[in-house]
């Protein structure tokens, strides 16, 4: 086994096109636990990516009205302001990401590399529509959030290809991360819900974890809540928050494992989509 | 955390009831102390474990050709190559050193290779080539104990069943509540993973092993059994433990490093990975308990009726000593005049299951405790309130017939747990500066699912009986040496020091009894006679005797010097701080100048008083000691989602004497995140005899955020049948801290309008919420 420490991302785009059955290495957060688990022997040659400075920067485009993130910026990183404060959902998810050293050493790009249904910051990702943007000896292409992620553990990055780095919009409105696990930190999610208000546009996305395949957006219950909420006060029904839960469960797609059940998994992310909703806006009906 | 506490002015550093700081804490906190994963030789060779994939199977063939040709690859060993006995086991030997003709669990041994490095040692692993015919397991205790299955084993499917009668059985009372509970399997997850180091003697006749074990001589006779020698070729070293909790009381990896090493004259080192781990231990026994109790209309028991069945899994381990613990705790710490208890032990294809922290005892305690709420509500009255109406008292006798003569301050501990303070701050703790409130504090934690207003908060309570040392007519003798020179006591035991803590209150015995300031202990091995195990909190009582014995027959040595040297009868001569003094006179003499070139060496054996079998009827003096604490929970409930979060646990725990009173806080600590794990979230998840979550992502401990604080009243009443008054104090912590989180879910719920069983731990957030 050879392990290349590249400085460069050209460097680590032309050794990735060399031995495209090379394994990255970004945070080894996922990697590490995999080899020590033998469930994954590293390939011949190893691209460690924590050296290469251009994945490790982020830049906030106010003109735009975004962040771009480089791949390798860390949770801990997304976790303090300035980032938590343009992406306070991305923040609270970062948050719900194992221990301190976990989160100091785990990246953005390795968890959308590694794209399990429990990736924390995927529902996030998913729910403000990111921009991927892909590169390869090939050159770069940019894709959307819901093209890149396709399965368990499946991406459609070809394997000549890494992930270089994520732009999402700053938006204003509420938005935040919320995750069940049968522990009161440092757990794999069982379920979890992102929601993200966008006022400008006077929509809602809803976007769930740990309850499909991959990440689900629950486009019946974001039109529904959106259509329901009077933009001008931020009021909406108690009732219609009620309804948004019911979507959501009716848009999950979970399973039984030894974590959980199916039908625990769609009932929390039902709950979780009301409670986060509550969190958005003001509730008309009963005391939030 | 906070202890309450008298405070101890008077104390001597570093002797009997001061918390002096231990010898291994500096090592172990900078992390230079050496486990027995640290282990290693120069040129030695690294050993590997072939383990079965199936539940049930039969071994057709092995083929190890393809293994043998690897570079690297030094032994492959199966079971034609055990010298000696091809069985082992602490009660009845009926576990192979490597599987024979059939594999019985997933995990089951089946080859061991040594190699020159871990990686190529794995790889031979994948180059072993078994064929399996797969039988079908059998998984179901219950038809385990009715008898239709064919035996999966020659010693039958059921390993022990025994029944207790007491008093008038047909007895009934005004009040009657049942139910049937359910106890999951609990890792005992020790952090330091199974490692030993295996040196062969020259000429391979001998072998010297290192390792991380909970009692030295018991492994080395069932390792010299397997490997044909007499027990002194078999030298035992205690390597770094780091932790136990019953796991390692059984051989996991002993035999195989050394028959590896001996095959090829060699050092080998052998060490688990937490995967490999969990299938290389014993777990805690799952276990159903049904039980009716019967009470006048005030709540006074009348009568307890009970079933217990434990699933041993695959090999007999120390399930029948599991059983009677239970069953012979049915009662609890309550005084009752009838009793009919049946018990089975019984033996499937689930990993196998043996000693862990309380022995029995928990699931036992889980049942009663929460057959006592039950009859609370059933007659109206507080949960604390019907347990103080029942509470045994010294004299007391049991379902054995056998009369409880220790100190038995069963009402002192629910009262001084009631005295204790309620948490002052709301659900979700005092809100933040900005009005918002910390996450952390709510069920949910880190994942931010719940509000303060989406909480309910309960209190619960447990309390509980346990019993110390062996049972049932075994001798669990513990030997000690004591060297005195120069104002230097030197002591010698084979006491396994598995992080409890043993060798900081053996130095403060010495101190205490000899007036020396400086101790040394010499390396815990086999160059002396056993200490029995370091489990049933026996150690500060049977070892802590015996050092104390050990220490006593030294002073009287050093009295008789000082006697014939002075004139003096020594019965007038006393230890006063670092002095030797006469009582009757004016004679002071520092210890020090006292034993300068004397050299005194005394060893002990300390025995407790026989115990007795349980008859066909149950009834036999079978315990030699029993401890008893309280423990009140306080737990938030978010009951949409069934999340908790346990707010504050109180106790007050029998510990007799508190010899230190720093690492009796630690046992209680620790021994209550144990018992929290069991209440909510520790469980091994096998289906079709598989495990599913053998690795710490999935199998849930407590964290530091679960963990809440503990006040902790140490009930100090001397017991007169102790040494030194100690009670042992390491199991009891987590026999009742569980089913009081499980009564403070209950209670919550009951606040938020929903009644939920909860006959079952570890509570998922299922059986609260769906």
């Amino acid at each position: 086994m050879t392990l290349a420490v590249p400085t460069s991302l050209d460097d680590a785009v032309r050794l990735l096109d060399e031995h495209p059955d090379a394994m990255l290495l970004a945070g080894g957060t996922d990697a590490m636990v995999e080899i020590n688990d033998g469930h994954r022997r590293p390939a011949s040659l190893v691209i460690a990516l924590n050296r290469v400075s251009d994945l490790r920067s982020w830049r906030h485009d106010a003109d735009a009205g975004t962040v771009t993130i480089g791949a390798g910026i860390t949770y801990t990183e997304l976790m303090e302001p300035p980032l938590a404060t343009l992406l306070p959902a991305l923040a609270e998810a970062s948050r719900t990401v194992g221990s301190p050293q976990i989160r100091n050493a785990g990246t953005l790009g390795g968890n959308l590399g590694t794209c399990s249904p429990a990736g924390d910051g995927l529902p996030v990702l998913s729910a403000l529509d990111a921009k991927v943007r892909i590169v390869s000896a090939d050159g770069e292409r940019d894709a959307s959030i819901h093209d890149v992620m396709l399965g368990v553990k499946r991406t459609s990055l070809e394997p000549n290809e890494l992930i270089a780095e994520i732009t999402l919009p700053v938006r204003s409105g509420w938005q935040g991360y919320a995750k069940v696990g049968v522990r009161n930190a440092m757990v794999i999610a069982v379920a979890s819900a992102c929601l993200a208000v966008d006022e400008t546009n006077q929509s809602v996305a809803i976007a769930l974890g740990s309850v499909g395949p991959t990440v689900i957006r629950c486009t019946e219950a974001e039109q529904h809540l959106a259509s329901a909420v009077d933009w001008d006060t931020g009021v909406v029904d108690h009732d219609a928050i009620g309804r948004v839960g019911e979507l959501v469960s009716a848009a999950s797609s979970p399973i039984t494992d030894h974590r959980s059940t199916a039908e625990y998994r769609r009932h929390a992310v039902g709950v979780l989509a009301r409670r986060l909703a509550r969190r958005a806006f003001t509730i008309n009906g009963v005391a939030a | 955390m906070t202890v309450i506490e008298e405070p101890r002015t008077t104390i001597r550093s570093g002797t009997i009831g001061d918390s002096p700081v231990r010898p291994d804490g500096v090592a172990k906190v900078q992390g230079t102390y050496a486990f027995s994963s640290d282990l290693h030789a120069d040129g030695c060779l690294f050993g590997a474990t072939l383990r079965s994939p199936h539940p049930h199977a039969r071994i057709v063939a092995i083929d190890l050709s393809a293994a043998w040709k690897l570079n690297g690859v030094e032994a492959v060993i199966t079971a034609e190559d055990v010298p000696g006995q091809l069985t082992y086991g602490l009660i009845a030997q009926d576990q192979p050193v490597f599987a024979v003709d059939v594999v019985r669990y997933v995990g089951e041994p089946i080859a061991a290779v040594a190699a020159i490095d871990p990686e190529t040692a794995r790889r031979a692993l994948d180059a072993i080539e078994v064929t399996y015919e797969v039988l079908t397991p059998l998984l179901d205790p219950e038809a385990a104990i009715a008898g239709g299955h064919d035996p999966i084993h020659p010693d039958g499917n059921l390993i022990r069943h025994q029944h207790i009668v007491h008093g008038d059985p047909s007895a009934t009372g005004a009040v009657v509540v049942e139910g049937t509970y359910e106890i999951g399997m609990q890792d005992q997850a020790f952090l330091g993973l199974e490692a030993a180091i295996a040196y062969p003697d020259p000429g391979a006749d001998g072998v010297e092993l290192h390792v991380a074990t909970q009692w030295l001589h018991e492994d080395q006779k069932q390792i010299a059994a397997c490997l044909g020698f007499a027990d002194e070729k078999v030298r035992m070293v205690l390597g770094g433990v780091g932790g136990a909790f019953g796991a390692r009381e059984d051989i996991s990896l002993q035999v195989h490093t050394c028959l590896l090493a001996l095959r090829l004259a060699r050092p080998v080192r052998m060490a688990y990975s937490r995967a490999e781990s969990f299938l290389g231990h014993v777990h805690r026994h799952p276990a159903t308990i049904w039980m009716r109790h019967h009470a006048d209309a005030d709540g006074r028991l009348v009568n307890v009726e009970a079933r217990f069945v434990f699933d041993g899994g695959a090999y007999a381990s120390t399930s029948s000593a599991v059983l009677v613990n239970g069953i012979t705790m049915a009662q609890g710490p309550y005084a009752c005049p009838n009793g009919m208890v049946d018990g089975y032990a019984a033996r499937t294809n689930h990993l196998p299951c043996g000693a862990m922290r309380g022995f029995g005892a928990v699931q036992a305690c889980f049942a009663y405790e929460s057959q006592m709420d039950k009859l609370a509500a059933a007659c109206g009255v507080e949960p604390a309130e019907i347990r103080l109406r029942n509470a045994m008292k010294t004299g007391d006798t049991l379902f054995t017939g056998q009369p409880v003569l220790n100190v038995a301050p069963v009402e002192d501990c629910i009262r001084e747990t009631m005295a204790l303070p309620l948490p002052d701050e709301p659900v979700g703790g005092t809100p933040l500066s900005d009005g918002s409130q910390d996450a952390m504090k709510l069920p949910g934690g880190a994942g931010r699912t719940a509000d303060a207003g989406d909480i309910v908060r309960g209190i619960g309570w447990g309390v509980s009986i346990k019993n110390l040392m062996y049972s049932e007519n075994f001798d669990d003798y513990s030997t000690a040496r004591c060297r005195l020179a120069d104002g230097v006591a030197t002591l010698k035991f084979a006491t396994a020091e598995v992080g409890q803590g043993f060798i900081t209150i053996a130095a403060q015995i010495a101190r205490s009894i000899l007036g020396v300031d400086e101790v040394e202990l010499d390396q815990i091995d086999t160059h002396i006679g056993s200490a029995g195990s370091t489990s049933a909190s026996r150690q500060t009582w049977m070892s802590g005797g015996a050092v104390d014995a050990a220490c006593r027959a030294a002073r009287e040595r050093l009295f008789e010097a000082v006697g014939t040297a002075h004139g003096i009868e020594p019965i007038r001569l006393m230890i006063e701080g670092t002095d030797v003094i006469d009582t009757a006179g004016d004679l002071r003499i520092p210890v020090v100048e006292a034993s300068s070139g004397l050299t005194i060496d005394e060893t002990i054996e300390y025995h407790h008083p026989p115990t007795e079998d349980l008859d066909e009827n149950g009834q036999g003096n079978c315990h030699t000691a029993f401890a008893f604490v309280a423990h009140r929970a306080v737990v938030d409930v978010d009951p949409e989602l069934g999340l908790v979060k346990v707010v504050q646990i109180a106790t007050a725990q029998d510990v007799g004497n508190a010899l230190n009173p720093l690492s009796v806080v630690g046992q209680i600590e620790g021994g209550i995140a144990q018992g929290l794990g069991l209440a909510v979230m520790e469980e091994i998840i096998q289906i079709d005899g598989v495990i599913r979550n053998g690795n710490f992502t999935d199998y849930l401990l407590p964290t530091f955020l679960d963990m809440p604080p503990v006040l902790a009243t140490l009930i100090e009443q001397p017991d007169p049948h102790a040494p030194l008054g100690a009670k042992g104090v390491g199991e009891p912590p987590c026999i009742s801290s569980t089913p009081a989180v499980v009564a403070a879910i209950r209670d919550a719920l009951r606040q938020a309008g929903i009644d939920a069983p909860l006959d079952r731990v570890p509570v998922r957030p299922a059986d609260i919420c769906l």
